[in-house]
């Protein structure tokens, strides 16, 4: 039984533009081309339509417009955070905490300022997934510099205690970073309410156009700067504005933030179906993380005695798009540091795949999703030694 | 990122499954690699009468294991033993770089089952599963 209409279910790797978002970026490239630099009129109307949309996203993450910085990614936003706070509070200490889900972005960037003098904490998450904020608390000490934890996790959607954290920050005098790349755009967020100091997010993962994000830097945060040159971004992040994708980004995050109730119940539905019906049709299947402090369309499944590249190729072959934590997938040999940071043996862990449901999912679509992978998971566990019914 | 040889071994692949009648067997790696693969022998006067195999791990691992059990079939024991990664790549038509370790561990498989066959004569045959020390514990 083929399929053959394209099944996209990575939506937390990227999305498709919104028609409507890109019908706004386009006279940017061409009609209004100005540098927003230059003094004169195609450059003012640049400028202004770029101080437009940093009020839109202020208004929408309760922040003030100063406080919103155009970045070229969520990577970049992360590497600013990080970075940037290291090296500007290095003389108040450096220790820096996180935990062992971040993403790569974070992680990366960190076990290189652990080679450049800084301590890093990583605190374990417990078994769903879920960083315990008391741990975060009992990390704490006098060369403590720097909170970061993510408000998602990409691979098991798992919701962090970004509030209670927030407070524990605050309490101690601790800046708090969150790379919220997963969650804006589908959680509500207010870094006011939430004690958040920096904040990365990335426009493609909600609509948006690929190659632009935000990076948020309370008011007083003192940051160095990553990227140097000239003075754009009030002399904080160097490098002509990438007006039409900041444009993209912002009428995104609108038009995300107006339609997110309906979104969330949408995506919410199709990932219940499918959680439901792989559980009631795959024996041995295993759902990842936490089921209720989780993304609304996120499921991450392992499958007993099978890997999960495999699946990939099989699923790919019948025109479905998904992602897994196996290791095959990422051109090392060790499965997704998140999925063992559950607790998940390697043989599982390998196991693994990853669905993410959008505006362009249906119930029929979980209905041949589901279909197929009965017949892949039972093909791929005949050919597995492990497997033994 | 593969080879159509790759995708077709793949995703038909040749003698999966446990023999009903092997007489020699052999199985490398390891679950925390992400790939185990087991080889089943049906010998008869040193000739390889038949053989399959059981894989876990990716299409790559899949596929190697597929095409070793085809150029070993029929083949003296002695001829199979000189079956090297090289020559299941080849056959593949190449495999990524970070897969060239299925190719080895098809070797390695082979090699495992026939020394099984040869222990069971009295003749111990030295084979290294090379597998043992590829994976680093922490990165």
């Amino acid at each position: 039984m083929m399929n053959n209409k394209n099944i996209y279910l990575d939506h937390a790797a990227t999305t498709m533009v919104d028609n409507k978002v890109l019908e706004m970026m386009l006279p940017w490239y061409t009609e209004h081309y100005g540098n927003p630099s230059s003094i004169y009129s195609i450059g003012r109307e640049s400028k202004q339509v770029i101080e437009n949309a940093r009020q839109t996203v202020a208004d929408i993450f309760n922040c003030k417009k100063s406080e919103i910085y155009f970045t070229s990614c969520g990577t970049e936003s992360n590497n600013w955070a990080l970075k940037g706070i290291a090296y500007a509070n290095k003389s108040k200490g450096n220790h820096i905490i996180t935990t062992n889900i971040e993403h790569h972005a974070v992680l990366h960037t960190l076990e290189y300022l652990g080679k450049h003098g800084f301590e890093i904490t990583y605190v374990p998450v417990e078994k769903n997934g879920i960083v315990d904020a008391e741990k975060i608390r009992q990390a704490i000490k006098k060369e403590t510099i720097l909170i970061s934890v993510m408000f998602a996790n990409n691979e098991i959607g798992t919701i962090q205690p970004i509030e209670e954290i927030g407070k524990i920050a605050k309490e101690n005098g601790v800046l708090f970073h969150t790379d919220a790349v997963q969650a804006a755009g589908t959680l509500t967020i207010d870094v006011e309410k939430m004690n958040i100091d920096l904040m990365s997010i990335s426009a493609h993962k909600f609509y948006g156009p690929k190659g632009v994000g935000v990076l948020f830097v309370r008011r007083g945060v003192k940051i160095d700067n990553l990227l140097h040159g000239g003075g754009q971004e009030k002399t904080r992040r160097a490098g002509t504005e990438n007006i039409a994708s900041i444009v993209g980004l912002a009428a995104a995050l609108e038009k995300a933030v107006e339609n997110m109730e309906e979104y969330n119940e949408h995506i919410r539905k199709l990932r219940d179906l499918t959680a439901q019906e792989v559980i009631k049709r795959i024996p041995e299947t295993i759902i990842n993380g936490d089921l209720e402090k989780r993304l609304p369309g996120n499921i991450n499944f392992s499958f007993k005695y099978i890997e999960g590249e495999s699946l990939l190729l099989f699923l790919d072959m019948n025109h479905i798009f998904a992602s897994s934590g196996s290791a095959c997938t990422s051109g090392s040999l060790d499965p997704s540091h998140v999925l063992l940071a559950l607790g998940l043996p390697h043989e599982i862990a390998h196991g693994s795949l990853r669905l993410t449901f959008g505006w362009d999912n249906d119930e029929e679509d979980v209905e041949t999703v589901v279909s197929q992978l009965v017949t892949i998971v039972q093909r791929l566990r005949e050919m597995s030694p492990l497997y033994n019914k | 990122m593969y080879t159509e040889k790759v995708m077709d071994h793949f995703s038909n692949p040749r003698n999966v499954g446990e023999l009903k009648d092997y007489n020699a067997v052999g199985e490398v790696g390891n679950a925390k690699c992400g790939d185990i693969m087991r080889i089943y022998l049906k010998i008869e006067d040193d000739i390889i009468q038949d053989v399959s195999f059981k894989t876990f791990g990716c299409g790559a691992a899949i596929a190697t294991s597929s095409i070793a059990t085809e150029l070993i079939k029929g083949k003296h024991v002695d001829e199979a033993l000189t079956l090297t990664n090289k020559a299941v790549i080849e056959a593949l038509d190449g495999l990524p770089p970070a897969k060239i370790h299925c190719s080895v561990l098809a070797e390695e498989a082979v090699k495992e089952a026939i020394a099984d066959y040869k222990k069971k004569q009295g003749i111990i045959i030295e084979t290294h599963n090379q597998c043992d020390n590829c994976c680093r514990e922490d990165r």
